[in-house]
């Protein structure tokens, strides 16, 4: 009567520590480029050497630069960034994938991509959405910079058993509904605070019959909901999408692993600590109004009008509605947009990308419209460029980028101006994000390429 | 790590829920290799000549009070190093994102969840007056004090172990180094797959 959680945790747990917390052990390390020097600089510091440097992996994409050509240096402040990530991978004898390297990309991209994390693993990583491989049935755990060091230095984290909650998606997805769709719905349904303190599992007909790439995006934005952790269990799909991947277990490791995972699933008569259940059948393409995650309706929907909200939230609708510039009550559709950014570990692998040309094809932006495509991984451009996708966008006026976070977060310097107001497949849209003033609406690629079509956010199911 | 002392000071209301660390610390202040975080500790509300912090009497505060989820979003670590860079070494809010209350202990940074009554107390004391407020924070004791003002707190005893020593979390785990072989070994013999990561094909 065990959780998929429980049985990777328990797998995992070498024991107490002195303070009480417990030791859980590290399959896989990946760092990357913001965090990786300071935690270098650290390790200097106090002398410590890496335990294991063969279950390490360093990637540069915070920090690069995204635009084509680009080089180390392409952004001054990023250099020494991307020169001491390395010089560090070396010192430490860290496998890294930098800038010229065919497998990089953004960190949750390439963990899964690559087959570094696998089903039952776990896997650390200094960056909140580390709870995107939940996707394949790993457990990504997301640390600071401090923890980073003791991964580095012990293998292991220290952590108190998080609770845990199963989110049960219920009915089915109408065709234009993505998981991006189902997690913004969630999210919106239950507040950006709900899964606090809880690893969650999402189980159910849609989670079972999302793609693997999609369960990936379902429990990326985990975090936006205050979670822990995101799983989905692991299935037949999840093997044959590893399968053959650069670091996948060959020969007969590769027979045992795939047995193992038919162990890792939810008992049915494990309990949660909460166990809640979401219908999706009724459900439109979502996006984001305000500057919360949790502030989502549906494509059809209106802004909220704090006038007529109860008092206590009345405020933080005020505030959200002037940051963002939108009329109380107004319909979110035909809210005029100046640039559409499709990227991110969100939603920027091959199957994003695919949708979004889909609806791209033989159109072309509106006027004055800046819109980029950033490929999650140098292996996803790659791919997408042998489907011709890129010549789809580019003919359509889309920028056409190289792998990386880029404007997600913007701490490369790839940001908005202040004013413009940006339809994004990112998966924060706190105010100043994506730079100081400017306006971020979450949504699926389909809505992202729809709005840049359109000039204006725009419900696609009328357009069509 | 430096060891928790009490702390004496001005507390600074900011007075809603939900900060996330991109208003602690903007991404813009996390570039550069070695940034001045602590100049970056809420840059956007900073420009604001009317800002709390801006306020003669409160710019050296060491005690910020705040409402609900306060450092949700983004871990950044970088948002603690500007608080700790800034002066402040305590954080009394209703409750805190789960990540950043974590790298609070870890950069010697007491994270207070304030039971409700208290905070509520404490909240409109401060919100009352014009004047500077200070507060005494003792975690041996585990009180927060001023004239007329009272509340208890309670903290995990492994974090208030850490603060209060400055314990270094390295040297504790690796005081287990043994149960870390030993587990490798089992695990290499069970899933040897995950105790390689062989080099890619
Ligand atoms: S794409 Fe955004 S959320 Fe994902 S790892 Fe990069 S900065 Fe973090």
């Amino acid at each position: 009567m065990a959780t998929l959680f429980d049985k990777i945790w328990d797998a995992h747990v070498v024991g107490p520590r002195q303070d009480g917390r417990t030791l859980v052990y590290i399959d896989r390390h990946v760092i990357h480029d913001l965090h990786a020097p300071p935690a270098f600089a650290k390790l200097r510091k106090t002398g410590r050497d890496v335990r294991r440097p063969d279950l390490t992996v360093a990637v540069t994409d915070h920090m690069v630069a995204t635009s084509t050509g680009r080089t180390t240096s392409t952004i001054p402040k990023s250099a020494p960034f991307l020169e001491r990530t390395r010089s560090g991978a070396l010192e430490f004898g860290i496998r890294l994938l930098g800038i010229d390297s065919p497998m990089q990309g953004i960190v949750h991209v390439i963990s899964p991509e690559l087959a570094i994390a696998l089903p039952g693993s776990t896997v650390a990583c200094p960056d909140s959405h580390a709870c995107t491989v939940g996707g394949i049935g790993a457990l990504g755990l997301a640390t600071g910079t401090t923890e980073v060091v003791h991964v580095l230095a012990t293998q292991t984290l220290a952590w108190n058993k998080p609770r845990q909650m199963r989110i049960v998606l219920d009915g089915g997805l109408a065709p234009d509904v993505t998981a991006k769709d189902v997690i913004l719905f969630v999210i919106g349904h239950w507040g950006s605070d709900m899964a606090r303190g809880h690893a969650v599992e999402f189980a159910g007909p849609v989670a079972r019959a999302l793609p693997v790439e999609g369960r990936m995006t379902l429990c990326n934005m985990v975090t936006e909901l205050g979670g822990r952790a995101g799983l989905v269990a692991p299935d037949a799909s999840v093997a044959a999408w590893l399968k053959g991947r650069a670091f996948a277990p060959q020969g007969t490791d590769w027979g045992q692993a795939v047995q193992a995972w038919k162990a890792l699933y939810t008992d049915a008569d494990a309990v949660f600590d909460q166990d809640l259940c979401i219908d999706c059948g009724t459900l439109e393409p979502q996006i984001t109004w305000g500057i919360d995650p949790a502030h989502v309706i549906g494509l059809s929907g209106t802004v909220p009008n704090p006038e007529t909200a109860p008092v206590a939230e009345r405020a933080e609708l005020r505030r959200a509605l002037d940051y963002m510039q939108l009329q109380p009550g107004a319909p979110i559709a035909g809210v005029p947009v100046d640039r559409v950014f499709i990227g991110s570990c969100t939603n920027a692998r091959l199957s994003d990308l695919q949708a979004a040309a889909a609806v791209v094809r033989g159109r072309h932006v509106a006027p004055g419209m800046h819109a980029t495509v950033v490929p999650g991984s140098t292996m996803v451009k790659r791919e997408a460029e042998n489907l011709g996708l890129h010549q789809i966008f580019l003919d359509a006026g889309f920028d056409w980028g190289e792998a990386g976070c880029s404007m997600c977060a913007g701490v490369n310097g790839e940001e908005g101006s202040p004013g413009q107001r940006i339809v994004s497949t990112t998966n924060r849209n706190f105010a100043g994000r994506q730079g100081a003033g400017v306006m971020t609406h979450l949504a699926s690629p389909e809505t992202a390429a729809a709005a840049a079509l359109a000039g204006c956010i725009v419900d696609r199911r009328a357009v069509q | 790590m430096r060891r928790f002392q009490p702390v004496e000071s001005v507390a600074t209301l900011l007075d809603r829920d939900n900060i996330d660390t991109d208003q602690v610390l903007p991404a813009a202040f996390m570039r550069g290799i070695d940034p001045d975080y602590g100049a970056g500790l809420f840059a956007l509300w900073r420009r604001d000549p009317a800002f709390v912090l801006n306020r003669p009497g409160w710019e050296k505060t060491a005690i910020l009070v705040s409402g609900a989820n306060f450092g949700c979003g983004s871990t950044r670590e970088h948002a603690c190093w500007a608080l700790d860079e800034f002066g402040i070494r305590v954080l009394i809010a209703a409750s805190f994102g789960e990540v950043f209350r974590d790298n609070c202990i870890r950069n010697g940074i007491l994270p207070i969840a304030a039971g409700a009554e208290g905070l509520a107390r404490l909240r409109s004391m401060l919100r009352d007056t014009q004047d500077p407020v200070h507060l005494l924070v003792d975690l041996a004791t585990q009180r927060v004090t001023s004239p007329g003002f009272e509340m208890a707190f309670d903290l995990p005893a492994a974090d208030k172990t850490a603060l209060l020593e400055g314990l270094d979390e390295i040297g504790m785990t690796l005081l287990e180094a043994t149960a870390i072989d030993r587990w490798e070994s089992a695990e290499k013999a069970g899933q040897p797959w995950l105790q390689t990561l062989r080099t890619p094909l």
